[in-house]
């Protein structure tokens, strides 16, 4: 088990919860989201600055949450400024397929278009954490649909 | 009921290594390890004896209460029955009449607002909680003040978790009419001082609904000697099934209360014209009860008292004092909840770790804790911390449980700290 404990902790994972990027508020920003995981209490934030060509160029968060999500948000700010949101679309929907991917299939291949998002893959061994690494990317979704209720993870 | 009666007999005495053997779950393994199961707080484990007197119930003596002529149904309706009776002797209730069957805590505590609540209460008339009360004796509450212009006041408590008796006395006022509190703290393990805050409540004209769900499986209960007028507890937190719980009231307040629920059970008679009412409880009772669960119930608190809470109250509280002087090793734990009398319940934050991955750490050592907000977020507010790790200590639970916590939490450090 301590295999599958460091597999989930990696050490960008453990580095990103202590030093999160893109941690605080974002000045000038047009858009703004939050999201909630009801039943763990995580609290989440995002604040985007989005260009007229729906592309973010900038975005921040705050909040607090468990190291998971707060490594999951971090990490996704990273990788998705600069893009479209249809690119985003993208990432998250591979991202998704990885961190719910059954304990035998082979996440190579899907691991191999995500960059750094591909630390996560340790997270289908834990079914209760899907939601702590994915409240950011659902947040995100509806900070970009201009969504004002609160998002919820599945 | 006879069908409990006839299941194995408990142990006697509180030897948990002996109690343990009576939980079927408690031996198999997690993690490739002995389960060590720290969660009793939101649900406690079976014994054998519960297991047996639900599948008795169905295999053997098993029909629709309160409503068939022939002898299956009347044997039914008295092994129900009879576990009112044992129901109301545990937790001193003077008539078995003052016991409702609910299908938890949460049920019960809707049925006082909901029935008393709407009938006694009127615009600017205030409600008094605590600062550390479970969802379910806060919302409840909410829905009936948000109804009728009521006020929902809040009594505060003090760093170390307990009530803050002076403020609880002054947010008193002519128009409180209710004080609704938990006995036993469900994230700080916290006693409340319930007689006191009866008497002080009742100086002011306001009845007090003590929400016992963590009271009743560490500590004798005796509602008379309490003073309060409702009392509500769960069987599932009292090693009973899911799906039964129980509203105490005193009866002179339950037959002047309106039915909760209409249907099958509660009525007198019944026309289109108009329809009369049963007597309390079962003005309370509407449509077909959970029957099983009632059997069940009543064979856990007959577990229960064959070891005694006496005894169990005393072995929990030196694993009590055991666990705090095996936490204080942990570096950088801090321990939310310090009032000197509370029972086995342990809410820890790390300041290097959050609780949900002090949980996953946790789990992969088989010791099953809960992380999160425990149904108590205005309470974690009030501490400044989003959730809690919550180890919480039962009569099956030993030193050795103890000891593999420590050692798990040592784990969380090597590999988050």
């Amino acid at each position: 088990m301590m295999d599958d404990l460091r597999e989930l902790y990696q050490t960008t994972i453990l580095d990103h919860n202590r030093n999160p990027r893109n941690f605080g508020i974002c000045e000038g920003a047009n858009r703004s989201a939050e999201g909630n995981n009801p039943i763990c209490g995580d609290q989440l934030k995002l604040y985007l600055r989005v260009d007229d060509d729906d592309s973010v160029v900038d975005l921040r968060f705050d909040g607090s949450g468990c190291a998971i999500s707060r490594a999951s948000a971090s990490l996704m700010t990273d990788s998705v400024k600069g893009k479209s949101r249809a690119e985003i679309e993208q990432i998250f929907e591979r991202f998704h397929e990885l961190v719910t991917a059954a304990p035998d299939e082979d996440t190579l291949e899907i691991a191999a278009g995500l960059g750094k998002l591909a630390v996560f893959s340790g997270v289908r061994e834990f079914p209760m954490r899907v939601k702590c690494a994915t409240l950011c990317w659902y947040t995100l979704r509806s900070a970009l649909d201009g969504d004002s209720t609160v998002a919820h993870t599945e | 009921v006879s069908a409990a009666g006839e299941s194995l007999a408990p142990s006697a005495g509180c030897d948990a290594l002996t109690i343990r053997a009576d939980f079927p779950i408690l031996s198999t393994r997690r993690a490739g390890k002995r389960l060590v199961y720290l969660d009793s707080a939101s649900s406690a484990q079976k014994p054998r004896a519960v297991l047996d007197a639900i599948e008795n119930c169905y295999a053997t003596s098993y029909a629709n209460v309160h409503r068939g002529v022939y002898e299956l149904s009347e044997t039914a309706t008295r092994a129900y029955e009879s576990v009112r009776g044992l129901t109301g002797r545990f937790i001193g209730a003077s008539d078995r009449r003052e016991i409702v069957f609910t299908k938890n805590v949460t049920e019960a505590i809707n049925l006082v607002a909901t029935s008393w609540g709407r009938s006694n209460l009127s615009s600017g008339d205030e409600i008094l909680v605590s600062e550390m009360e479970h969802h379910a004796n806060i919302v409840p509450w909410q829905l009936l003040c948000e109804q009728l212009g009521a006020v929902l006041r809040v009594a505060p408590i003090t760093d170390r978790g307990e009530i803050d008796v002076e403020a609880f006395e002054a947010a008193l006022t002519p128009r409180t009419k209710l004080v609704a509190i938990a006995h036993v703290s469900n994230v700080l393990g916290t006693v409340n001082p319930i007689r006191e805050l009866c008497s002080l409540a009742h100086e002011h004209g306001a009845l007090v609904l003590v929400d016992g769900a963590q009271g009743v499986p560490h500590l004798p209960v005796d509602v008379r000697e309490l003073g309060c007028d409702f009392y509500g507890f769960t069987a599932h937190k009292l090693f009973g099934p899911t799906g039964v719980g129980v509203l105490w009231g005193r009866l002179s307040l339950l037959d002047a209360m309106p039915p909760y629920q209409g249907g099958g059970g509660m009525i007198e008679s019944v026309s289109f014209e108009g329809t009369s009412y049963a007597e309390a409880p079962y003005r309370f009772e509407a449509g077909t009860p959970n029957i099983a669960g009632v059997a069940g119930l009543g064979a856990a608190i007959e577990y229960v008292n064959a070891i005694g809470l006496d005894a169990i109250s005393k072995c929990e509280h030196e694993l009590l004092g055991y666990a705090n002087e095996r936490l204080a090793e942990i570096e950088g734990l801090r321990i939310i909840g310090t009032a000197p009398h509370k029972v086995g319940v342990i809410s820890m934050v790390l300041d290097y770790a959050h609780p949900h991955d002090i949980a996953t750490v946790l789990d992969t050592e088989g010791v099953a804790v809960r992380a999160g907000h425990h149904c108590a977020q205005p309470l974690m507010r009030r501490y400044g911390v989003p959730a809690t790790a919550r180890a919480s200590f039962s009569m099956y639970n030993t030193r050795e449980d103890v000891d593999r916590l420590v050692l798990a939490l040592q784990k969380v450090r090597e590999l988050l700290g």
